[in-house]
């Protein structure tokens, strides 16, 4: 019995690997590159996949065709609902076996990525990762680039800047999943290395949209500062709005975090209370920079004046870039080796964000982190940045390296 | 003690919200037996119409207040009538299924019409203020939370023990064969009950979008929630509701404060030792279903 469950499963394996190794991409260049995009856009999750599917349409139309000079590209968008591995990665698999596409990118959910990372490996297809934010990601598949950010690159920075900024002691309190850990590690790094101390370190469950009992736990220890990191979205009003309330700010307890406490699309139903929160991030709408007042102008014009864009749109925004010029610089051949070394000089000084390079030793993002606070611009509260730490490189890989 | 005012303060108010947005689920449970898993839809449209109206339309708060639950209400009895109506006495998993189906179907129509984001209902100036007694500060509008909870309590509960109409909705929850066999309509107590549940649960959802924000996905958010105080007061009861929502809330409340890093699973934990030693909840009677 055992034997021939053995054997059935080493045909089906052959017969699975075979058609994907062979697959290899022998296109013509005058036949469209196919990129497979997952993004999340139905289910809970739904609201941030859809700004980084606009984004991606929006690059697509409007900055596409003048960087591939004739070369097409055909997008096939796929929905993986959410933090799914099991579907992302029957979902890669259709795109690389049936669709044979030269490249992947989106990838919102750092499980997805690690469950697709050896489906790149085999098959060796590029990949681009938009917003998954997890540092060793990167490492499972060498076919992994990343345009979006590390959790440690706005963590271990803004650590460094709350001790040298009059904080001594910082309460931290984070969502209880990978992205929450590696934040509290990375700002508890940061910061104790700098000098401060962290006076209580508390997890809260993913879902627990009653912040008032943790808060006022917070009220009652009287630290300098409150660190927190959780996965935005609808958790974003409800978490600053009983701050405002519990009154924390009133005891002169700061709130800072990673830019992900203050996207900026939710800032809007916020409202003026997000006033004077201080967090650490690679993109605000709020960026004095031309390249950004274009991306702005674009994404207002197609989407209309309310809705923002987000540090995640501007992931997706770069990554469409990467891939473009990739596919412009190697006519479209599909050798994946030649894209990968194409990818890893990847460097442009005028991205939303400022200058983005992509490390050849890690395939890892490398970006300006900026400290910001929330103030009310025209009526309207905004992440206004204050002062630039250039260049970063993601802290986690120097700390643990491979 | 300024601790035990703080966490009975913010146990309090969170019960409130619960309370207003599960009411309605024990009377549909309590009354017809009916599973209706999509019970806080209603919330979520309460929550759309205020926030539509109030931040589109200049709408005063107050008066939405009142008039999206009216409004709900009218939808709720519309649909009790077009769609639960047909699924009385068939078995549990067709109910279920349909629930489930509704409230995709909601959600979708909910991301279509109003998009993925959450809508903030904006409070009048004078709600969003703290009041100070003594060494205590609250906040005004968790103050008018409670008010609003206790008050539809004292008058759900008067109108079931002193009205007519309460009378009438006693009987049909005790017996109905017999209720019916005295000459009571109950299908047209039925869809009354559900149309008032409905509006509570959107006074639940306006009031509440603090707490549960108005989103697309609002209906499973909250899913578990509701069903447990439900399930925790027990069925074929309409008062252990409030009772079971301020025992949620404290539960909620302490072990947030005194033992943050379980989060719920102390809530869950309770819950499930709870039914386990006592499966009808803290007011149902064995054998009601």
């Amino acid at each position: 019995m055992y034997q021939s469950r053995l054997t059935r499963r080493s045909i089906t394996k052959a017969l699975f690997a075979t058609p994907m190794i062979l697959s290899s991409r022998i296109a013509l260049a005058a036949d469209p590159v196919k990129v497979g995009l997952i993004f999340t856009t139905s289910g809970p999750f739904a609201s941030s996949g859809d700004l980084m599917a606009k984004a991606a349409a929006l690059f697509m139309k409007h900055k596409a065709p003048a960087l591939l000079s004739g070369q097409k590209i055909e997008i096939i968008q796929r929905d993986d609902g959410g933090p799914n591995p099991e579907v992302a990665k029957r979902l890669v698999q259709e795109l690389i076996v049936r669709d044979r596409v030269q490249f992947i990118g989106g990838i919102q959910w750092t499980p997805n990525a690690f469950a697709i990372g050896p489906l790149l490996t085999q098959s060796k297809t590029p990949c681009v990762l938009m917003n998954a934010g997890t540092s060793s990601i990167v490492r499972s598949s060498p076919f992994f680039a990343r345009t979006s950010h590390t959790i440690w690159q706005s963590c271990y920075p803004l650590g460094q800047w709350a001790a040298r900024n009059k904080i001594g002691k910082a309460y931290t309190l984070v969502t209880d999943f990978a992205g929450g850990h590696d934040a509290e590690t990375g700002f508890t790094k940061g910061f104790t290395e700098a000098g401060g101390s962290v006076v209580a370190a508390v997890r809260m469950p993913i879902q627990n949209p009653n912040f008032a009992p943790l808060l006022q736990r917070v009220r009652d220890t009287k630290p300098d500062a409150l660190f927190v990191f959780h996965p935005g979205g609808t958790q974003t009003a409800a978490f600053i709005k009983t701050y405002a309330e519990i009154g924390l700010a009133n005891d002169g307890i700061r709130l800072i975090g990673p830019g992900d406490l203050t996207s900026d699309e939710e800032l809007p139903s916020v409202g003026p209370i997000a006033k004077g929160i201080i967090t650490a991030h690679h993109y605000s709408v709020a960026g004095d920079r031309p390249a950004n007042k274009e991306f702005l102008a674009l994404w207002h014009q197609e989407y209309g004046a309310s809705l923002r864009p987000n540090y995640m749109s501007v992931g997706v925004w770069d990554g469409m870039r990467v891939i473009a010029t990739t596919i412009a610089a190697n006519k479209g051949n599909g050798d994946p080796d030649a894209a990968m070394e194409t990818i890893k000089k990847y460097r442009d000084d005028n991205s939303p964000r400022g200058p983005i390079s992509i490390d050849p030793q890690t395939r890892d993002i490398v970006q300006n982190e900026y400290i910001r606070e929330v103030r009310i611009v025209n009526g309207e509260p905004y992440n206004v940045e204050l002062e630039t730490i250039p260049a970063v490189k993601d802290p986690w890989k120097s700390f643990n390296p491979a | 003690m300024q601790l035990t005012v703080n966490i009975g303060f913010q146990a309090l108010a969170y019960a409130s919200v619960l309370y207003l947005m599960a009411v309605g689920l024990s009377v549909t449970l309590g009354l017809m037996g009916f599973i209706n898993l999509a019970h806080s839809v209603f919330a979520m449209t309460g929550g759309y119409l205020a926030a539509i109206a109030c931040g589109n339309y200049g709408f005063p708060w107050y008066a939405a207040l009142v008039a999206a639950p009216v409004f709900v209400g009218l939808i709720a009895a519309g649909i009790e009538r077009a769609l639960y109506a047909r699924l009385y006495g068939r078995d549990e998993l067709d109910q279920v299924l349909f629930c489930i189906g509704f409230i995709f179907i909601t959600g979708a129509l909910a991301r279509m019409a109003f998009g993925p984001l959450q809508r903030p209902i904006a409070l009048p100036n004078e709600l969003a203020t703290t009041i100070s007694a003594a060494s205590f500060t609250f906040s005004t509008y968790k103050i008018f939370v409670i008010a609003i909870g206790a008050l539809t309590a004292l008058v759900v509960l008067f109108s079931l023990e002193r009205t007519r109409f309460g009378s009438m909705v006693r009987a049909a929850v005790e017996n109905r064969g017999m209720a019916e066999s005295v000459g009571l309509r109950t299908t047209l107590i039925f869809t009354c009950t559900f149309a008032i549940g409905g509006a509570l649960a959107a006074i639940g959802g306006i009031i509440g979008a603090d707490l549960f924000p108005i989103n697309p996905s609002y209906a499973f958010d909250t899913l578990v929630y509701v069903q447990i105080v439900v399930a925790v007061a027990g069925l074929g009861t309409l008062r252990g509701s409030f009772i079971s929502a301020l025992m949620i809330g404290l539960i909620q409340t302490v072990s947030g404060y005194f033992f943050p890093e379980y989060g719920t699973i102390l809530l869950f934990l309770a819950i499930f030792l709870f039914l386990f030693l006592r499966p009808q909840g803290l007011f149902g009677r064995p054998g009601v279903n």
